[in-house]
C-alpha cells in the first residue's frame, strides 16, 4: 500500500475541497514557504470560492492571498500572526468574512476541543515516507520543529502531507506518524531555504535594545526565580535575544543551572543548553540553522506539539512550568494591556503567537520595548488591540524607566525588590509621561465601523476586536 | 570626576536622543570623527538642537569639536557654547597655545550669549606626540582645563608604531599624562579600548589604567559602560570609610581638636583628599557629576 | 533670508526626517510622515517656527519625516534652508 499520490491536484480532488471549507496550514517554512501558494494555486483554479485558510501564521510570502481575497475564492482567514502585507489587504476590508487571530495555544486547543473544525490539513514536511510519517529536522528544506502542525494533523478530516524528500519507509525519527495522513505528494520544493530560516540570529547591538535587556536581565535576579531549576523563554528578536545573554552571564557566573528553555528556539538558546545553563530545550519552531541541527542531534532538544507547548485543552501544557518570559509589544496601556496585533495606523502586523500564552502560563512576564519608537510612545491609554491581557503581564521594561504591575498582588514584593537594587522603577502613568515629554501627546487615529478581525483568547473567548482603517 | 566617557556620533537623531541613558557618567558628542565633512553644519544644528530641547538629563554633556586648522571649529564653537555643555574637546591639542585660541573663543561667546563666565570647560584631546611632551603645559594653559583625555589610535599613528592590546607603546604617554594632569591638580581620562567584542581585553586595559592613576576611561562602544564604570567604581568598603573620615574630621573640627585618629591612625592630608575623591565618585555613580 | 538653490538636510533613518529647500514663489510645505495621523499639526508647525525665525518667506519645503521629534524636525529644516540660502 502507498499513500502517494501524484500532485497536489490529485490531494485537492481525492480529499474532495469544495466551496466553504476550511484548509490548514503550519508555517515552520516561515516566509520561505512555498505549500500554501502551491496549494491555494489549484483550489483557485479549480474555481472553488468561499475558502476559510486557517494556517498558523500568514507572512508576507503569502501575499498571493491579496488576489484570492478580491476574487472571492478566500473569504476567511484564521492564524496565530499576520505579516503586514496581507495584514494591510484584511486592515483595508478586503476579507469578506472578519479575520480570526487565535493564540498559539489556543489554535490548537480550539481544533481538538473541535471547537475549529479543519476539513483538509496540509503539512508541509521536510521529510517524508509514502504511507506519511513525517519530520522537518533533516532534508533539504530542514525546518526542525514542527510543532504547530500536530492539531492540524490530529483533527482535520483530511490530511495531506507535501514533501520535498521522499525517503524509504519507515521514515527514522518521524515526528507526525502514518495514523493521521490519508496523502503524500512529492513536489520538487516545499520552501525557500533562505525564506525559511536565518543563518545564526545576531543579538542586537542597537544601544537602546542592550540597555533595554540589561535591566530585564536584572528585574529576573531581583524576582528570586533565578535560581537551580529556572526555566526561560525568551523572543528571537530585538531586547529580547539580548536579555538571554545577559541572563546567561548571571547563570554562568553564579553556576546556576537551569531546567528548561522553551518557545521558538535560537541558536543561542543551544549555546545556553550546550554551556550547562538548561538541561533541555522545549522547542515548538527553529528560527535558525544552529537550532535545526540541534533538534536533529541532541535528544535533550525536544520537539513538541502546539498543544503542549501553550494549549488550555490538555491536562497541563508546558507554559504553566515556566518561570520567565520576555516579550515585545508595539503598544501597552496603563492598565499593562498589551497590543502585538496592529501598528500605530491601525493596521495589521503581527499577532499573538504565544505572547498571551506564555504571559499567562509564568510566574514572570516581561514586556521589552523601547519607550519611544519613530516618534510614538509605547505606553498608551488603551491600546489600539488588546493581543494580551494585562491580569497577566508583570512588569514593562523600557530603557526609560521599569513599571510593574502591582494590581496582582505578588508584584509589590518584586516592586520593592527593584527599588532596593537602585532599579528606575516609575508608575505605568509616570512611564507614559516621560514617553510623551520626548515625543508630544498623539492624536488619535480614526477607526472605521466595521470589524475586519476578531482576536480571541487562549481559552476561544472573544479578546478584543480589530476594526478596519478609516480614510481607506 | 568621571568613571566613564561615552563616544556618541553628533549626526545621529536616534542615538542623540537617548545618550543619558547608556549608563555613562558622561557624553562625548562627537562633531570631529564621527561626521563627515559635508554634514559638520548638519551635526552641529542637531547637537545644539537637541541638547536646547532635553535640558538637564542628569549626564554630563561634552562636545568634541574640529581641530583648530580647519574651518569647522568655530562655528562649532558657535552653536554648542549657547547650551552650556560642561566642557568642549579641542582635538589634537600640541602645546597650550591652542588651549589659548579655544578659551579665548568660549569666552568671547560666553560673553555674547550672556553665559556666567567660566562655564563651560576645556577638555584637551592629547593624541601627537608633540601633545604628549607638552602635556603639563597643556594642562595648565588654563583656568578652563579641568581634564585631559588621552587619544591612543591617532598617538600610535604619529609615533609610527603598533596599537596593540597590551598597549606597551602608549605606557610612557599614559604615565606622563597622569603625572601632568596631577601636577596641575585636573583630572585625567585613559584612551579608549577599540575591540568592541573583547570584554575581558577591555577589563585589563581598564584595570591598567586605573592602577596608572587614571580617573577613568573613556569608550567608543556603549557595551563597553558597565564594566568601565564597575572597575572605576569605588568599593562599599571604600566608600564607607570615607564617608568615616570625613565625619571624623567634622566631628573633630566641632570639637576644636587639631589631629584626629581613626582606627587607630593619624587622619593626615592625603587620607582626607582620598576619602574627598571616593565620595566624588560615589556621587558620580548616582549621576551627580562635579565640576 | 532669500533662497537661492535647491539643499536637503537629514536622512531617511529612523527617528530622522528628510528635507528638501527649494526657491518657489510663496511658502509651501509638503509634508509625508510616518506619524502624519498623530503629529501633522505638530511637525508643521516647528516648520513654520523655523522659517519665521529664519526670515524665509518664498520656499518650498519637502519634508520625509522617519518619526522625528521636533526638535530634529527643526534642525534638518534650518539646515536645509540655510544650506539653500547658501548660508553654509
Amino acid at each position: 500500500m502507498s499513500k502517494l499520490i501524484s500532485s497536489i491536484k490529485e490531494a485537492v480532488e481525492l480529499c474532495g475541497i469544495r466551496d466553504g471549507m476550511t484548509v490548514s496550514f503550519h508555517h515552520h517554512m516561515r516566509n520561505g514557504d512555498k505549500v500554501l501558494n502551491m496549494v491555494m494555486e489549484v483550489i483557485a483554479e479549480k474555481g472553488i470560492k468561499d475558502i476559510t485558510v486557517n494556517a498558523s501564521s500568514i507572512f508576507d510570502c503569502h501575499e498571493p492571498l491579496i488576489g484570492y481575497m478580491k476574487d472571492g475564492v478566500v473569504t476567511g482567514i484564521e492564524c496565530g500572526y499576520m505579516g503586514a502585507k496581507v495584514g494591510r489587504a484584511v486592515s483595508r476590508g478586503m476579507l469578506k468574512n472578519p479575520a480570526v487571530f487565535r493564540t498559539h495555544g489556543g489554535r490548537a486547543s480550539d481544533m481538538i476541543k473541535g471547537t475549529s473544525h479543519v476539513d483538509v490539513a496540509f503539512v508541509a514536511a521536510p521529510s517524508a515516507d509514502c504511507m506519511g510519517n513525517c519530520t522537518g529536522k533533516y532534508g533539504k528544506s530542514a525546518c526542525g520543529s514542527m510543532g504547530y502542525a500536530f492539531a492540524d494533523a490530529q483533527t482535520a478530516d483530511k490530511v495531506v502531507v507535501i514533501t520535498d524528500n521522499l525517503r524509504p519507509y519507515p521514515l527514522s525519527g518521524f515526528s507526525i506518524p502514518e495514523v493521521y495522513v490519508d496523502y503524500v505528494v512529492e513536489v520538487d520544493e516545499i520552501g525557500d531555504p533562505k525564506g525559511i530560516v536565518s543563518g545564526t540570529t545576531q543579538i542586537t547591538r542597537d544601544p537602546v535594545g542592550l540597555r533595554i535587556a540589561q535591566y530585564a536581565a536584572e528585574v529576573i535576579e531581583a524576582s528570586g526565580l533565578l535560581k537551580d531549576g529556572f526555566s526561560f523563554q525568551t523572543g528571537a528578536g530585538g531586547a529580547t535575544l539580548a536579555a538571554a545573554k545577559y541572563v546567561k552571564e548571571k547563570m554562568l557566573a553564579g553556576g546556576i543551572k537551569g531546567s528548561f528553555g522553551m518557545g521558538g528556539i535560537t541558536g543561542y538558546m543551544v549555546d545556553m543548553l550546550n554551556e550547562g545553563c538548561f538541561e533541555s530545550l522545549i522547542d515548538v519552531q527553529c528560527f535558525d540553522l544552529k537550532a535545526i541541527e540541534s533538534i536533529n542531534n541532541d535528544p535533550r532538544h525536544m520537539e513538541v506539539s502546539a498543544e503542549q507547548y501553550a494549549g488550555v485543552s490538555g491536562r497541563s501544557a508546558a507554559v504553566d512550568s515556566l518561570d520567565v518570559v520576555l516579550l515585545g509589544a508595539t503598544q501597552v496601556d496603563t492598565d499593562f494591556n498589551v497590543n502585538v496585533h496592529t501598528d500605530s495606523n491601525g493596521y495589521i502586523m503581527g499577532g499573538s503567537g504565544g505572547h498571551s500564552d506564555t504571559a499567562a502560563g509564568a510566574k514572570l512576564a516581561i514586556i521589552l520595548a523601547p519607550l519611544v519608537r519613530a516618534r510614538l510612545p509605547l505606553i498608551t491609554d488603551r491600546c489600539h488591540c488588546i493581543s494580551t491581557p494585562g491580569s497577566t503581564v508583570d512588569v514593562v521594561v523600557t530603557q526609560r524607566g521599569i513599571a510593574v504591575n502591582t494590581s496582582i498582588e505578588k508584584n509589590r514584593q518584586l516592586e520593592e525588590a527593584l527599588k532596593a537594587k537602585g532599579l528606575p522603577v516609575v508608575d505605568i502613568k509616570e512611564l507614559k509621561a516621560i514617553g510623551e515629554k520626548i515625543t508630544g501627546v498623539p492624536k488619535p487615529i480614526k477607526q472605521g465601523d466595521k470589524v475586519i478581525a476578531k482576536v480571541l483568547y487562549r481559552d476561544g473567548t472573544l479578546l478584543d476586536e480589530i476594526h478596519q482603517v478609516a480614510g481607506e | 570626576m568621571r568613571r566613564t566617557m561615552l563616544f556618541v556620533p553628533g549626526n545621529s537623531p536616534n542615538l542623540l536622543m537617548n545618550f543619558d541613558i547608556l549608563g555613562a557618567d558622561s557624553v562625548i558628542l562627537d562633531l570631529e570623527d564621527a561626521v563627515s565633512p559635508a554634514e559638520k553644519d548638519s551635526a552641529r544644528i542637531l547637537v545644539r538642537s537637541m541638547l536646547q530641547t532635553m535640558g538637564d538629563t542628569g549626564c554630563e554633556v561634552i562636545v568634541r569639536i574640529n581641530p583648530v586648522d580647519t574651518d569647522f571649529w568655530k562655528e562649532d564653537l558657535r552653536e554648542v557654547v549657547k547650551c552650556c555643555p560642561s566642557m568642549i574637546m579641542p582635538t589634537k591639542v600640541g602645546g597650550p597655545e591652542t588651549v589659548k585660541q579655544v578659551a579665548d573663543y568660549i569666552g568671547q561667546l560666553e560673553k555674547e550669549y550672556g553665559i556666567p563666565e567660566g562655564t563651560v570647560g576645556i577638555i584637551p584631546l592629547i593624541e601627537t606626540a608633540l601633545g604628549v611632551e607638552n602635556a603639563f603645559a597643556i594642562a595648565g594653559a588654563d583656568k578652563r582645563v579641568r581634564a585631559m583625555l588621552l587619544g591612543g589610535e591617532d598617538l600610535t599613528a604619529d609615533l609610527r608604531c603598533k596599537r596593540t592590546k597590551e598597549g606597551n607603546e602608549i605606557f610612557y604617554a599614559r604615565s606622563r599624562m597622569v603625572c601632568a594632569a596631577r601636577a596641575c591638580g585636573i583630572d585625567v581620562y585613559d584612551t579608549p579600548f577599540t575591540d568592541v567584542n573583547d570584554m575581558e581585553g577591555l577589563r585589563k586595559d581598564a584595570e591598567l589604567a586605573k592602577s596608572l592613576g587614571f580617573s577613568g576611561k573613556s569608550s567608543i562602544s556603549p557595551g563597553h559602560v558597565a564594566a568601565i564604570n564597575e572597575i572605576f567604581s569605588p568599593t562599599q568598603e571604600e566608600i564607607d570609610y570615607a564617608h568615616e573620615v570625613m565625619d571624623t574630621i567634622e566631628e573633630a573640627k566641632r570639637q576644636g581638636k587639631g589631629v584626629v585618629a581613626l582606627r587607630g591612625k593619624m587622619i593626615d592630608a592625603p587620607i582626607v583628599n582620598r576619602a574627598k575623591q571616593v565620595i566624588e565618585m560615589e556621587e558620580a555613580m548616582f549621576g551627580g557629576v562635579r565640576q | 533670508m532669500e533662497i537661492k538653490k535647491t539643499a536637503t538636510a537629514g536622512t531617511l533613518e529612523s527617528s530622522d526626517a528628510y528635507v528638501v529647500a527649494e526657491p518657489f514663489d510663496t511658502l509651501e510645505v509638503d509634508l509625508t510622515s510616518v506619524v502624519y495621523e498623530q503629529f501633522k499639526d505638530e511637525i508643521i508647525s516647528q516648520v513654520k517656527a523655523v522659517t519665521d525665525a529664519l526670515g524665509v518667506s518664498k520656499a518650498k519645503i519637502t519634508i520625509n519625516d522617519r518619526g522625528a521629534v521636533d526638535c530634529v524636525i527643526r534642525a534638518r529644516v534650518e539646515t536645509a534652508l540655510k544650506r539653500a540660502g547658501g548660508e553654509m
